[in-house]
């Protein structure tokens, strides 16, 4: 356990060795599996995963929204100069929609149906801060307006089925913004909603976050939400982190060859490619029954060159292969390399 | 397949409308959803039409009503050479051979209660084919056509993945050699490593058998992957159609344009210095849609003709249609948002 | 809102016309013969003959049930021709000529006891049902939460009239902790009144509290589960707010069902008035069945019927006021 530095040299978030267990019928799911990680104070960092992959039991772990009942939580997460995992439940929830805020996936079901938009808005406010109706009220149609939303005197009274998608994400938005929180965790936000929407949203929270020096986690399955507003990138398979990067690192010289698979796999809108896409072969693991030694290992088509079993049986750790870049791969560091640099030319040299 | 060119669909200004009740004691119609509101495609045997939009731009109903799945309003549609568009459904039985569908929803579009095996050998069944060597043998030939364990034609669906239970779909859909497969998002559901094998299925599946995909669809890269032409919809209108890497390199219309700006690129420097646009508000209202050009209210290069007079879908150049009085090649520098 | 209630009580009305034709047609197929009945110890036929048509029950069907109809509105007079004519005020229900009253008269004295009987249940057991519901739903698995459920299984397994009969017999006979129950008005005799009223209010609660004990458990466990639970927490509210918050989300079902639950009661609790000598709506029911006194019948079913109509239109408009994606 490291002990934090002085605030100006260490990262705004850091979350070490953090885990989730659910003891099931069928033994202990590790969910979440020894993720580390950090954030600077006002960047974004997003967290890509498929089905499986433990992402947002990640960021609900961070914001001690898991159930301790049901969910072994071990590990550290340092918010500035506090750590998370160590204090109670209550301590955690004030911190909660106070220090660090959170918005998910579906802002349809996000809301409560049977309450007004703007009450659910004060509700937000009144939770941490005692400051008066009025007061409360002004603070919410100010924060509506903020986020972008027309005539917010009005839908201050409106409820959410009377909303499109993307103005309910925007309430959602000004939701967690409402108090000033230092951390913004965001569960894939724009999945549910149309691309032109979603160029609105990321927009939105974007400028917020510059305007407030607000740290963004991204949490995400789309590679080009990635590129386009993420700082640094983690990627994660089977409840573990198998890579870390910065973006353009990522995207130029990745190494892991699930993020090499994503990579050259995905289809694209700005590039001609092959009929037949060249597809990670098989399926995203289940939790339940995570292979042995490398979580990725069945599907990778590199583990021969590894030899041996090594990659079935031995868990490959987090290294670092190049300042800020961690990659988690039983592979020589000049193979990964190589390999990489053949996709990467592949995909530049496709026509546009 | 070498053979000629064979229009296996043709639609010719279709229309499908909802009707809106009031409610009063006495219920009456009061205006109508037009959910799609005069669209009119081909599509030849053996090729791929995409079919993007955002939600309400009419392109699922447009695909359910090409099927006869849902009343079309008015129009035609010409499957085949043959008019199934008020066929009675009796007569649209044995159409049924020729024309098939898979969903979006891997988990709801399989009755749970069958067997994956009973689920496939369905359309045998109901058509009354009789494959040589049985039904079971043609299952299980299915079976392992799209990339499923032909022992497993005893499970039931919930011992299958999304994309597995999404193959279980495309067996069925083929299972009579169709002559055009209406996909509606079929692979929005399933996880991005699973997408691009599911791809690639359909992809083979139309080498051998020559199937004609309408492929619906609102994921812009997807589309560009399995589409040969594309067709871009909005409030029920085609607003723009033309081949693949024409639609994609050299769209016309300033919705297309917007659509394409705002589809993020997994490429960090291109991405952060793209020109983008950004549409501003929401959909209109597709029971009260706007006078002229439906998309006028969020244009930015709509003038007064627009509110006045509807664009017709006319040919720019051979096979490119736009739907626009004042198409644009490249957005306007006072329009972009992020340099 | 209005249009939809006007076709609602149009509806309503409709409803109730065809239950009394039903009842009333039905009745006329019984081989029971309510001029014999009333006829007295000697009957000779000419009596018997003078009897019906004392009773207009000599006209045609049809006609019998028009002035019955009309006298709902305007009232009517019995036996016009005799020399005691029975004046029936509007409303009109009939009138019992095996007990000499008039129908309104008797259901009006059987009303107030069911409708004590009734509410006083249902406070119980929906402040019970309820909160061992929310309770089970937060201790999910755990041992209270199996505690609740098995309690609910039992409750729900034990027929009223057993488990009231056992309760007579512990608690009055062998205990001596109560006195037999005899129904006074609460406004006479409150001490008595509730004496009486305290055992069969805990059977009838039982059964039903058994029920809303796992619908409210179901319903919170659901509605904890929702996206928008999941939302408040992360917004910091603490646990009494997400509670209030994940009831108020699966309140409908529960709401609507008990309005009709109430509303069924209303008509009379026969096996728990019975078993205890309340001289309520059931009771009168057992004892007009068992008389084929068809006015009575007649009389209950409409009132009853009454009930759950309004209960059924007020339960759905309640529904609208809880969640306001429902337009009426």
């Amino acid at each position: 356990m490291a002990l934090p530095r002085a605030s100006a040299d260490r990262p705004f978030l850091s979350v070490s060795d953090l885990s989730v267990r659910f003891p099931t019928e069928d033994g202990l799911v590790y969910a979440v599996d020894g993720v580390t990680l950090s954030v600077d104070r006002g960047k974004t960092l997003a967290i890509v995963g498929e089905s499986g992959s433990g992402k947002s039991v990640t960021a609900q772990a961070i914001m001690g929204l898991l159930d301790r009942r049901y969910a072994q939580v071990s590990g550290e997460v340092w918010l500035d100069d506090e750590e998370l995992i160590s204090q109670t439940e209550e301590q955690v929830r004030h911190l909660r929609g106070s220090r660090m805020g959170m918005i998910f996936q579906d802002p349809m079901s996000s809301l409560h149906p049977f309450y007004r938009v703007g009450d659910q808005l004060v509700e937000a406010i009144n939770a941490h801060r005692s400051i008066g109706k009025t007061a409360a009220r002004r603070e919410v149609v100010e924060m509506l307006g903020r986020v972008g939303i027309q005539a917010p005197e009005r839908r201050f009274d409106d409820y959410p089925h009377q909303l499109s998608g993307g103005m309910r994400q925007r309430v959602m938005i000004g939701m967690a913004l409402i108090n000033s929180p230092a951390l913004l965790i965001a569960d894939e936000p724009t999945t549910a909603l149309d691309v032109t929407i979603q160029a609105q949203i990321l927009d939105l929270i974007s400028s917020l976050q510059a305007e407030t020096g607000t740290t963004v986690i991204l949490i995400t399955h789309d590679l080009g939400i990635v590129a386009d507003v993420a700082d640094e990138v983690g990627v994660m398979y089977g409840g573990r982190l198998v890579e870390v990067a910065p973006t353009g690192r990522l995207y130029e010289r990745p190494e892991m060859p699930y993020t090499l698979g994503l990579l050259s796999s995905v289809p694209r809108m700005d590039r001609e490619r092959p009929d037949r896409l060249d597809p990670i072969p098989g399926n995203p693991p289940s939790p339940i029954n995570l292979p042995a030694g490398c979580v990725f290992q069945p599907r990778c088509t590199y583990s021969q060159i590894v030899g041996g079993d090594t990659c079935a049986t031995v868990r490959p750790e987090l290294t670092e292969t190049e300042p800020g870049h961690f990659v988690r791969c039983h592979l020589p560091v000049t193979e990964r390399r190589r390999i990489a640099a053949d996709i990467v030319r592949e995909l530049a040299g496709s026509p546009r | 397949m070498t053979t000629e060119p064979h229009e296996i669909l043709r639609v010719t200004d279709l229309r499908t409308y909802f009707p809106v009740r009031s409610r009063g004691i006495i219920q009456r119609v009061v205006g109508q959803v037009k959910a799609v509101d005069g669209i009119s495609l081909t599509l030849d045997a053996g090729e791929t039409l995409g079919l993007v939009g955002e939600s309400g731009c009419g392109k699922s109903t447009a695909a359910r009503s090409i099927l006869r799945l849902v009343k079309p309003t008015g129009g035609t549609i010409e499957l085949d050479g043959q008019d199934i568009t008020t066929l009675s459904r009796s007569a649209l039985v044995p159409i049924r051979r020729k024309a098939q569908m898979i969903f979006q929803d891997p988990y709801n579009a399989l009755n749970p209660r069958h067997t994956v095996g009973s689920i496939i050998s369905a359309p045998f069944t109901v058509q009354g084919v009789k494959p040589p060597g049985g039904v079971r043998a043609a299952v299980q030939d299915l079976m392992g056509r799209v990339g499923l364990n032909p022992e497993h034609y005893n499970r039931y669906p919930n011992e299958f993945s999304g994309g597995q239970r999404q193959r279980i779909g495309i067996a069925r859909a083929i299972a009579l050699r169709p002559k055009l497969i209406v996909c509606d998002e079929p692979v929005s559901a399933l996880d991005v490593s699973i997408q691009a094998q599911v791809l690639n299925l359909l992809r083979d599946l139309q080498q051998e058998f020559g199937v004609a995909y309408l492929f619906v669809a609102h994921d812009l890269a997807v589309v560009r992957q399995i589409s040969n032409r594309v067709a871009v919809m909005y409030l029920g209108h085609v607003v723009e159609m033309a081949p693949r890497k024409v639609m994609y390199t050299s769209p016309r219309h300033p919705y297309t344009h917007s659509l394409l700006s705002a589809v993020p690129i997994p490429d960090p420097q291109r991405q952060r210095t793209r020109r983008r646009i950004l549409l501003e508000g929401d959909l209109p209202s597709p029971i009260n849609p706007p006078t002229g050009c439906v998309f006028r209210t969020r244009c930015f290069a709509a003038q007064e003709r627009c509110s006045v007079e509807a664009p017709p879908l006319i040919e720019l150049e051979p096979g490119h249609m736009v739907a626009c009085h004042f198409p644009v090649t490249e957005i306007p520098a006072s329009v972009a948002t992020r340099a | 809102m209005a249009a939809y209630i006007v076709r609602r009580v149009g509806i309503g009305i409709g409803l109730l016309v065809l239950l009394s034709v039903t009842v009333f047609f039905l009745f006329s197929i019984l081989p029971s013969d309510p001029a014999r009945l009333t006829c007295g110890k000697i009957c000779t036929p000419a009596l018997l003959e003078a009897n019906r048509a004392r009773l207009g029950l000599d006209k045609p069907i049809v006609e019998q049930y028009v002035t019955f109809a009309a006298g709902i509105f305007a009232g009517r007079v019995f036996a016009p021709d005799s020399p005691e004519p029975i004046v029936c005020n509007a409303p009109c229900l009939g009138y019992s000529f095996s007990r000499h009253e008039q129908v309104t008269s008797l259901i009006s004295r059987s009303l107030p006891v069911t409708i004590w009987l009734a509410i006083g249940a249902f406070i119980i057991w929906m402040v019970v049902g309820i909160l061992a519901g929310i309770y089970a739903a937060l201790r999910r698995g755990r041992w209270q939460d199996r505690v609740v459920l098995g309690v609910s299984m039992v409750g729900y397994s034990l027929p009223a009239f057993f488990f009231g009969l056992v309760v007579i017999f512990f608690v009055i006979i062998k205990l001596h902790l109560l006195p037999f129950p005899s129904y006074v008005s609460p406004f006479e005799d409150p001490v008595r009144f509730l004496q009486t009223m305290i055992l069969p209010w805990m059977v009838l609660a039982i059964l039903n509290a058994a029920f809303y004990m796992r619908l409210t458990r179901n319903q919170m466990l659901e509605a904890l589960g929702e996206d928008f639970i999941r939302t408040a927490r992360a917004k910091g509210l603490p646990d009494r707010v997400v509670i209030r918050h994940a009831l108020r989300a699966g309140l409908t079902p529960i709401v609507t069902v008990a309005g009709l639950d109430l509303a069924v009661l209303l008509g009379g609790a026969i096996i728990t008035e019975s078993i205890f000598s309340l001289p309520g709506m059931g009771s009168l029911t057992v004892a007009s069945v068992n008389d084929s006194d068809l006015p009575v019948i007649t009389g209950i079913t409409l009132v009853a019927a009454t009930f759950i109509i309004l209960a059924n239109l007020f339960v759905d408009l309640l529904y609208a006021v809880i969640d306001p994606r429902v337009r009426l």
